[in-house]
C-alpha cells in the first residue's frame, strides 16, 4: 500500500489502545522531552544536596539518600539539604505549570504570573506581615499565600467581562501589577532597617534554610493539583483556538478557564510563599519547554519538568559561584530568564511575530 | 448504541413537522444593545439555508443564537425539541457544528492536528485517539481536498487552503447540522466558488443540513435550497430563491435599486444592480414626488 502524507502526518500522533476500546494519545517528541527533563532535574539535584561546605561526592549522596551512608552525611543530606532541594523541586514545578496554565488561557507568553503581578501580590502580603505586624517566618507565609490568592482573585473579577479575553487579562495584570509595586514600595519606605533587610530577602526569593516544614504543605497542594489541572488538558488545548470553536467543540470553555486559573493561580501562590518572588521561572520554563517539544498546545507536564529543573540548576549556579548561601536564586533566574526573555524578543522578532 | 446513534444523527426526521434547530420568538441582545427582538426562525431539515441581509441586520447574531455562542435574553433555542442551553455541551457538538468567523490556529499546528482537534466531542479521558478518529480525520482531509497539505504549517497556508482545513475540522466533527459564518469572507472568486462548491456537495451526497451567513446575494441565491433575508433584526421574506428574490425585495431589504434576471447558467435569481445614473434619477424623482 503506497505511504500517503496524510498517513505520516497523522502517525505522528500515536496511540496507545487496548482491545476493549480504551485509547491513549501519546506524543513520542514529549514524552522524551519530559523523562529527559526529569533525569536532569533529578541530576542536578544530587548535585545540589552534595554542594556546600561540607561537599559530599554524589555516589555517597546516592547511597545516603537509599538509607546507606554514615550518620553524618545522613544528618547533612536529610535534614539540612534534601528538604532544601525537594522545595526548590516542587516550587519550579509549580511555578512551571502555574505559568504554563496562564500563558495557555491568555494565549500570550506575557500572560506569566510574573508579569500579572502574582509575585507583587504574595510580596505585598509578605510585607504586610513583616513591617506592619513583625510576624514570625511561618506568619509571613501565611501572609504570602493571602496576598498572592487575593490578587489572584482581583485580576479574575477586573478582567472578567463575559469571559475572560488573552489581552484584557495580561493588561488588567500590568495594572495591578503597577499599582501593588507601589504599595510594596511604600511599606519598604516606612519600615525600619532591619526590617527592610529581612524584607529584602524575602523580596529575592531565596530557598536557604528550607525545611521539612515547608516541604509537606507543598507536596499535598502538587499531589492534588496537579492531576486535577492534567485531566483537564484536553479542554485546555481546544480552548488556544479561541472561545468560539472551543466552545462548538462541546468544551465547557468558563468553567474549564476558572477552575485552571483558580489551580494556576494557588500554585503560583503557594511557590510564591514557600521561597519568594522567583522571578522568570514561570514565564521561561513554557517557552523553553514549547521549543523542545515543538508541539503546539499547552505542554504542561514538560513545563512543569522544565520549571523544576531549571529551578534546582539556577539554585546550584548560585551556590557554586557564589558559595553557600551567598545569593538568593531568585537572582540567579532573574538574570538568566532576563537574558532569555530578551533573546527570545531579538529573535521572535526577525521571525516577524512580534 | 446503534439503535441510539440512528435517533441521535437520525437525518429522517422524527417529527416531519417540527424542525431539528429553530429559534421560537428569541429576543437577542448584546448587553444592553438589542439586535433583534421576538424572533422565530425555523431552519428546514436537510436543507442548505442561507441568511442575507445588510451589514448589522443581525446575521450573525442569529447564528450565534442557534449554535448556543449567544444566550437570547429572552425565548429559547430548541434543538431535538430541547432548550440547546440545558444540553450537555458534548452531545450538543455532536449533533451541531459551527465555523464561527473568527478562529485561531495555534503556532505550529500542522493540518492534521487541527483537523484531528473536530473529534474532540467523540473523545473522553480513555479514549483519546481510537482508530475511528484517526479514520473520519483522513476521510473530512480527503473530502475538502487538503489531504495533501496534511503534515503542513496551518500557518504557511494560504486564505483558501486554511479555509478548507477548518470546514475539515468541523466535517470531522460528524454533525448531521453544520452552521458557517461567512465562509467566503476575504476569499477571492475562485475560492469562493470552491467552497460553496464544497457546501453544496456535504448537503446534497451526505443529507447534512447546512446554514450559512453570506454576503453575496448572488452566491446565496445560486446555492441555497431555502432563503432567510433578514433587515433590523426581522424577517422580512424567507422562502426558496426562486420564489422570494424579486427586485422589491432587493429594494426591500438592502435598499438597492435593481434588476433581477435568470442566471444563465443556472436559472437561479440574479441580481443586477442598477447603474449610478438611474439610481441617483430615481433618488430625485422620489425627492421632488415627496
Amino acid at each position: 500500500m503506497r505511504i500517503t502524507r496524510a498517513d505520516r502526518a497523522l502517525r505522528a500522533t500515536r496511540a496507545i489502545r487496548t482491545p476493549g476500546g480504551l485509547s491513549v494519545r501519546l506524543d513520542v517528541r514529549a514524552f522524551t522531552v519530559v523523562v529527559l527533563l526529569l533525569l536532569a532535574a533529578l541530576a542536578a539535584s544530587v548535585v545540589l544536596i552534595g554542594t556546600g561546605d561540607f561537599p559530599i561526592p554524589a555516589a555517597d549522596v546516592l547511597k545516603t539518600l537509599l538509607g546507606d551512608g554514615n550518620p553524618g552525611q545522613e544528618f547533612i543530606v536529610n535534614e539540612l539539604r534534601l528538604p532544601r532541594v525537594l522545595v526548590g523541586l516542587l516550587v519550579g514545578a509549580s511555578l512551571g505549570l502555574g505559568g504554563a496554565l496562564f500563558q495557555s488561557i491568555s494565549r500570550n507568553p506575557l500572560g506569566s504570573p510574573d508579569v500579572l503581578g502574582l509575585g507583587q501580590g504574595a510580596t505585598a502580603g509578605a510585607l504586610v506581615v513583616i513591617v506592619l505586624m513583625s510576624g514570625d517566618a511561618a506568619q509571613v507565609t501565611l501572609g504570602a499565600l493571602v496576598g498572592g490568592l487575593a490578587t489572584g482573585l482581583a485580576i479574575y473579577l477586573l478582567a472578567w467581562k463575559q469571559g475572560v479575553h488573552g489581552y484584557r487579562l495580561v493588561l488588567v495584570g500590568i495594572g495591578v501589577s503597577a499599582v501593588l509595586t507601589a504599595v510594596n514600595g511604600y511599606l519598604l519606605t516606612v519600615s525600619d532597617i532591619i526590617e527592610a533587610s529581612r524584607a529584602v530577602v524575602w523580596m529575592t526569593g531565596s530557598l536557604s534554610g528550607r525545611d521539612w516544614s515547608q516541604v509537606w504543605p507543598l507536596l499535598v497542594l502538587c499531589a492534588v493539583l496537579v492531576p486535577l489541572v492534567l485531566v483537564n488538558a484536553r479542554g485546555l488545548r481546544m480552548m488556544e483556538m479561541g472561545d468560539d470553536v472551543s466552545y462548538a467543540l462541546g468544551v465547557r470553555v468558563e468553567r474549564v478557564r476558572l477552575l485552571l486559573m483558580t489551580a494556576a493561580v494557588l500554585l503560583t501562590a503557594a511557590a510564591t510563599a514557600a521561597c519568594g518572588p522567583v522571578s522568570f521561572v514561570a514565564l521561561t520554563a513554557p517557552q523553553l519547554a514549547r521549543r523542545l517539544t515543538r508541539s503546539p498546545g499547552p505542554n504542561l507536564l514538560p513545563s512543569l519538568c522544565m520549571g523544576a529543573a531549571l529551578l534546582v540548576t539556577a539554585d546550584w549556579i548560585s551556590q557554586w559561584v557564589f558559595g553557600a548561601d551567598q545569593l538568593p536564586v531568585g537572582v540567579v533566574t532573574g538574570v538568566l530568564g532576563g537574558v532569555y526573555l530578551l533573546w527570545l524578543l531579538v529573535t521572535e522578532r526577525r521571525a516577524g511575530r512580534i | 448504541m446503534s439503535a441510539d446513534r440512528t435517533t441521535r444523527s437520525g437525518l429522517n426526521n422524527r417529527r416531519s413537522t417540527v424542525n431539528r434547530l429553530s429559534a421560537d420568538n428569541v429576543t437577542l441582545a448584546y448587553d444592553q444593545r438589542v439586535i433583534a427582538e421576538q424572533l422565530s426562525v425555523g431552519i428546514p431539515d436537510r436543507s442548505f439555508t442561507v441568511i442575507v441581509g445588510p451589514n448589522a441586520c443581525g446575521k450573525s447574531t442569529l447564528l450565534r443564537a442557534l449554535s448556543r455562542m449567544l444566550r437570547p435574553s429572552r425565548g429559547r433555542v430548541l434543538l431535538d425539541g430541547q432548550v440547546i442551553q440545558s444540553m450537555p455541551a458534548k452531545k450538543v457538538a455532536r449533533t451541531l457544528g459551527l465555523l464561527p468567523q473568527s478562529s485561531i490556529a495555534p503556532d505550529g499546528i500542522t493540518v492534521a492536528d487541527l483537523v484531528g482537534r473536530g473529534r474532540y466531542p467523540h473523545q473522553g479521558i480513555l479514549r483519546q485517539w481510537s482508530a475511528e478518529d484517526e479514520r473520519v480525520v483522513r476521510e473530512s482531509m480527503a473530502q475538502t481536498g487538503v489531504a495533501d497539505l496534511a503534515e503542513r504549517y496551518v500557518d504557511e497556508l494560504s486564505g483558501g487552503q486554511r479555509q478548507r482545513v477548518w470546514i475539515a475540522m468541523a466535517l470531522a466533527q460528524q454533525t448531521p447540522l453544520l452552521l458557517l459564518d461567512e465562509p467566503t469572507t476575504y476569499l477571492d472568486i475562485q475560492h469562493q466558488i470552491d467552497v460553496l462548491d464544497l457546501c453544496a456537495e456535504l448537503h446534497e451526497e451526505q443529507g447534512r443540513t447546512l446554514v450559512a451567513v453570506l454576503h453575496d446575494l448572488n452566491h446565496a441565491a445560486r446555492y441555497a435550497t431555502h432563503l432567510i433575508a433578514l433587515r433590523g433584526g426581522r424577517i422580512i421574506a424567507e422562502g426558496a430563491p426562486n420564489d422570494i428574490v424579486t427586485a422589491e425585495l432587493v429594494e426591500e431589504v438592502f435598499g438597492l435599486r435593481c434588476q433581477v434576471i435568470d442566471d444563465p447558467e443556472t436559472g437561479t435569481p440574479l441580481v443586477v444592480p442598477a447603474a449610478r445614473r438611474a439610481r441617483t434619477e430615481a433618488k430625485v424623482a422620489a425627492t421632488e414626488a415627496s
